[in-house]
């Protein structure tokens, strides 16, 4: 479903990115664990298309599945020509992601949970989130919904995140602490019902029981055999409630070492340097 | 007898478009006056006209314990100004939000005179603007704190956002302060739209326009939060930035 073919990327002229390969099939989690610095969040960014993150090589393919008849794949899935890479590298059925815009790419079913999710004084989440889901729907050939159905779509959402719903009328993140921003980060995922999720550091801020609810989140939206979803981590506790097909290690820009679920185990106990010696 | 007509080497005049003001003058030569007596609170929306030259000009006094909010869109075609002067009598507050919305050639300006005279008076003044094109948007707001009007709290901010290379911002806060125990901030920027807020509302699926329009609403749309009938200001709001993004 997402497929990375040794990517190359650099920030500010540094290389952060030395050829990252990972297949996340759809129906499946990946987990990527590594030390700060190894470009875990870099590569986060890199496939939402963060302004200023250039990608020197490498080609990332997305093949969100449809259902024909029921869900209009996006336009420019349709009309491919512009879209997919030059250099013809992928396959019909794919998208090129890289070639794609970043509200492209979360029309075509990409969501990225933010690490560090941004406040936007002046703008309700209602707002904000209603506007954000429309434009996507338009671009997919979807009917907008209503006022009164978003409210109670979203309503219906931070419930089940155990977030306040009153919350959602205030501006987009600000006043709230870091676990009600992570939280606020999965009701939007919630909302938006993306295809595939890339989760950074989705656990870090959280408590206990935010912790919980959040995991439950992650398993309830993306735990189906069309999504996918790949969660960077520095920590093994997310994945007690959220529990990955396959573990990645990365280290310097590159996937060191990849297993099962009990590599995360391992990485805890005995720590990133000796788990890649 | 009609006042002479300004120049521009008086500093309130400055930037004005006088040329444009030529024509209007002896209409708006005398500012209207207002008193808000003491202890009592008046809240006024001051929303544009269809005029392509547009001034209010108002000397208001607010009496002991008077308050005063005022809720301000200037986005005239040609030439807009708000000029008000305030005098503060002790324990009044005055509490103005402006914005400035500016296209094509326009000129717009908010100048402002407020005079702390009694004891705790207090005055916030919030101005954002937004300008593209050619157009010019100013802010001159010049706070006086008389000799005794201790306690005085005084706050102006003003931001703008220029869209274009060729709109121009100014902004020039001013204090004078005759007494020794007041507060008296100030804050002025100028600046673009900040990059992280675009990439978070493009990942969320809105196109690289429709998040520029969605942050300069909510840059502005904060400053009628506090309007206890702000529709009207609101609307007006949107439809003007409509037609700058």
């Amino acid at each position: 479903m997402l497929r990375i073919t040794n990517l190359h990327a650099t920030v500010a002229d540094k290389p952060i990115l030395n050829g990252v390969s990972l297949h996340v099939p759809a129906g499946e989690v990946h987990a990527i664990m590594g030390p700060n610095g190894s470009g875990k969040s870099t590569l986060a960014y890199v496939l939402a298309g963060r302004p200023g993150y250039e990608v020197t090589k490498g080609l990332v393919t997305f093949t969100p599945t449809r259902h024909p008849g029921l869900e209009p794949g996006p336009a420019f899935l349709e009309d491919g020509e512009k879209k997919r890479r030059v250099s013809g590298q992928a396959r019909d059925d794919e998208l090129d992601l890289l070639a794609l815009e970043p509200h492209e790419r979360a029309a075509a079913g990409m969501f990225l949970g933010f690490q560090y999710p941004v406040e936007i004084p002046g703008i309700s989440y209602l707002q904000f989130l209603r506007e954000s889901l429309n434009a996507q729907r338009r671009a997919r050939g979807e009917a907008e919904l209503s006022a009164g159905d978003f409210i109670k779509l979203a309503r219906e959402q931070a419930n089940l995140l155990g977030m306040d719903a009153e919350m959602l009328k205030r501006p987009v993140n600000v006043g709230f602490s870091g676990g009600e921003k992570k939280r606020a980060e999965m009701v939007q995922m919630g909302i938006m019902a993306p295809k595939f999720a890339v989760l950074d550091e989705t656990d870090s801020g959280l408590d206990i029981d935010a912790l919980k609810a959040v995991g439950a989140g992650i398993n309830r939206i993306m735990r189906a055999p069309d999504k996918g979803v790949l969660l960077i981590t520095h920590y093994q506790r997310l994945l007690d409630y959220v529990e990955p097909d396959r573990v990645h290690v990365m280290l310097d820009g590159r996937i060191e070492r990849s297993g099962g679920p009990e590599l995360a185990r391992e990485l805890e106990r005995e720590g990133y340097a000796e788990a890649t010696a | 007898m009609t006042a002479p007509f300004p120049s521009r080497k008086q500093e309130e005049w400055r930037y004005a478009d006088l040329d444009a003001l030529q024509p209007v003058w002896e209409q708006f030569a005398e500012p209207v006056t207002l008193t808000i007596g003491a202890g009592e609170s008046l809240e006024e929306i001051w929303l544009p006209v269809a005029d392509d030259v547009q001034l209010r000009r108002v000397q208001m006094a607010l009496e002991a314990g008077a308050k005063a909010r005022l809720f301000v869109l200037n986005n005239a075609p040609v030439y807009g100004r708000t000029e008000l002067e305030v005098s503060l009598a002790e324990g009044a507050e005055f509490e103005l939000y402006g914005a400035i919305i500016g296209t094509g050639l326009s000129t717009n300006e908010i100048v402002t005179s407020i005079k702390h005279i009694g004891v705790g008076g207090r005055s916030r003044q919030t101005i954002r603007s937004v300008l593209n094109g050619k157009a010019v948007g100013s802010y001159l707001g010049k706070v006086e704190v008389a000799r005794g009007a201790q306690q005085t709290d005084a706050e102006q901010s003003v931001k703008a956002m220029l869209l274009d290379r060729g709109a121009t911002a100014n902004c020039k806060p001013e204090l004078e302060i005759f007494a020794d125990d007041v507060k008296c901030a100030h804050g002025a920027s100028v600046g673009e739209l900040d990059a992280m807020q675009l990439f978070y509302a493009e990942s969320r699926g809105l196109d690289p326009a429709s998040a520029r329009a969605l942050l300069l609403q909510g840059f502005v749309m904060g400053l009628w939060d506090r309007a206890s009938d702000g529709d009207a200001i609101r609307n007006a709001a949107r439809e003007a930035l409509r037609k700058v993004v």
